[in-house]
């Protein structure tokens, strides 16, 4: 993913390779795997690509594209429609928000940052199957997908340096 | 650029909600399946992408169990034997109770229900979290399944079909939230709810009964409502931390790649629905049938009498009814179409609605005004109102019993 400073910065190379990849890895992490009894972590991987492509730059691009994640997660996962797009959606409001809070901080700060859209977002997914499905989900299922999500953030720093300050004139 | 983004945003969230909205009004709407074309034709790309993607999973799944086995064979052979050591009694006394319960069917006359075939099917996908639990299966309706039909491990139920295309299908998980499961207690027969809520062990609501559950009951399947089969294993019961009644799942312990789907219908289909259209009522004796037609005659009369035709000119009358000639004899009525009902599959409340699956029969025109629910006759005598194929009544998942307490 590394380019030179003298390249263009294509949407397709910021928003498409990532979201194809997030896309594959939701299909390979919803294999039917149980090693010794364990079942596998599900990550909700756009919720990164919600954070890290609000932090890079505010594009027109980004939000439809999460929508379409959002809508792919629906079907795939089983869910209500709708559902995940929200929840993608309300990630990147809450980025795009702190954007200019985030510019200069140190790692921890955008750590913290992107904790908490982890946390907006799969909130967001909370409330939302509770209004489905009239049940509160398990909150300790909650907690795990949360983490597992959250430790997806050595993903979003790999995004960040690759294209932020990426352009000049986004600076 | 940073609010035309953010417009853009609202834009989006906008429709997103806008689809949840409508997902959602379509999944409470009685009778609505809830699975579209555009979820079916989804699965139907989604299932052998996901295959091919999780091929390379499935060979570290299998070495893994390959060496988990290599290395615990001496031990699993020692628990094993003492196991058949311990079972090698119930053996004789099921066989003999099996006896005496074959017994007993014979001279109780008892009408036991038939065997239910089954299919296996590899399990494509799995999806785990606290949001939904759902597995895509390789076989499809080409292959039998239908919408409602339940799924088991070697060990327990596993969930039920929600949706089918021709070679996959969608299993809705017993964990998923929106899973209602009718359950009882094998010890006491009390009956409760299995609700799924995205953790590994589901709750029991709705426990009947004061003290009927305790720690290690067995739960089966109830068969109520004929969702599914009665006497299926589900898993054990187990109090949890609050005080609450979770159920720890016997499927847990199988491996999750294959499962086995049974071709069930539910009870409505299972029998002979021509004989339950049929009308119900005792045919009239030669009396009954003279004093009736008496009684509709005297009826008819006064009613010619008292509200006469007005008069038509032949321009008006000739568009409406044509008189019958011979060259165009008088078209007979039109004989009642057999319609099938649809298969309903009762659904719990607050579940998805399952299944109903589409008539293949063309759609009739709803009659302006039915037939009033009871006749008086002129003796005093009331006629029930008959269920023929066309005034069948629709399953109402408001009134399970069937009945209309407003009626």
């Amino acid at each position: 993913m590394s380019r030179r400073p003298s390249q263009p910065l294509q949407p397709w190379r910021w928003i498409g390779v990532p979201a194809l990849l997030s896309l594959a890895a939701t299909l390979v992490f919803a294999a039917p795997l149980r090693l010794f009894g364990l079942s596998a972590p599900e990550p909700v991987f756009p919720i990164a690509l919600a954070f890290a492509w609000a932090v890079v730059r505010p594009s027109l691009l980004g939000p439809l594209v999460l929508l379409l994640l959002g809508l792919f997660q629906d079907l795939f996962w089983g869910g209500p429609m709708g559902m995940w797009a929200i929840s993608f959606l309300l990630a990147y409001g809450v980025a795009l928000l702190g954007r200019s809070l985030m510019v200069g901080q140190e790692i921890e700060v955008i750590v913290v940052w992107y904790v908490g859209a982890v946390l907006v977002a799969i909130g967001a997914a909370f409330v939302l199957t509770l209004i489905n499905s009239h049940t509160v989900p398990n909150l300790v299922s909650v907690l795990w997908q949360f983490l597992a999500t959250a430790v997806l953030f050595p993903a979003v720093q790999r995004i960040l340096s690759e294209f932020r300050d990426a352009d000049i004139r986004f600076r | 650029m940073t609010w035309t983004a953010a417009a853009v945003a609202v834009v989006a969230m906008g429709v997103a909600l806008a689809l949840f909205i409508t997902d959602h009004k379509a999944q409470i709407k009685p009778g609505a399946s809830g699975y579209g074309v555009v979820r079916a034709g989804f699965d139907g790309v989604a299932a052998p992408v996901s295959g091919v993607l999780a091929t390379p999973i499935r060979w570290i799944n299998d070495g893994a169990s390959s060496v988990g086995d290599y290395f615990g064979a001496v031990s699993e052979n020692r628990r094993l034997k003492k196991r058949v050591a311990d079972l090698q009694h119930l053996e004789a006394q099921s066989i003999a109770l099996r006896n005496l319960n074959l017994r007993y069917e014979q001279l109780l006359k008892l009408r036991t229900e038939p065997p239910i075939p089954g299919l296996t099917a590899r399990v494509v996908s799995d999806v785990r979290g606290p949001f939904s639990n759902a597995r895509l299966i390789d076989v499809g309706s080409n292959g039998g399944v239908k919408i409602g039909n339940p799924a088991m491990t070697e060990q327990g139920v596993v969930g039920r079909v929600v949706g089918v295309t021709n070679n996959v299908s969608r299993l809705l998980l017993l964990t998923d939230p929106e899973s209602r499961t009718p359950i009882l207690v094998d010890r006491t027969n009390a009956r409760a709810v299995l609700t799924g809520d995205g953790g590994p062990n589901p709750k029991l609501e709705y426990v009947r009964g004061k003290d009927t559950v305790k720690n290690g009951d067995m739960v089966l399947t109830s068969g109520d409502g004929g969702l599914y089969p009665r006497g299926l294993p589900v898993g054990v019961a187990q109090q949890d931390f609050r005080g609450g009644w979770r159920v720890r799942l016997y499927s847990d312990r199988s491996p999750v790649d294959f499962v086995r789907v049974l071709v069930f219908d539910d009870f409505a289909q299972m029998v002979d629905q021509a004989r339950l259209a049929a009308p119900a009522m005792p045919p009239l004796s030669r009396e009954d049938q003279a004093k009736l037609k008496t009684a509709t005659d005297a009826l008819a009369k006064p009613k010619a009498a008292t509200t006469p035709a007005p008069p038509r000119s032949a321009a008006t009358i000739a568009p409406i009814a044509p008189p019958p000639t011979k060259a165009s004899p008088p078209t007979p009525p039109p004989a009642p179409r057999a319609t099938t009902p649809p298969a309903v599959v009762a659904a719990p409340q607050g579940a998805r609605p399952l299944a109903t699956a589409p008539s293949t029969a063309p759609k009739k025109p709803k009659p302006k005004a039915g037939p009033p629910r009871a006749t008086p006759s002129p003796a005093g005598h009331s006629f029930k109102r008959v269920h023929t194929p066309d005034n069948l009544p629709q399953y109402d998942p408001r009134f399970p019993n069937g009945r209309d307490p407003g009626a």
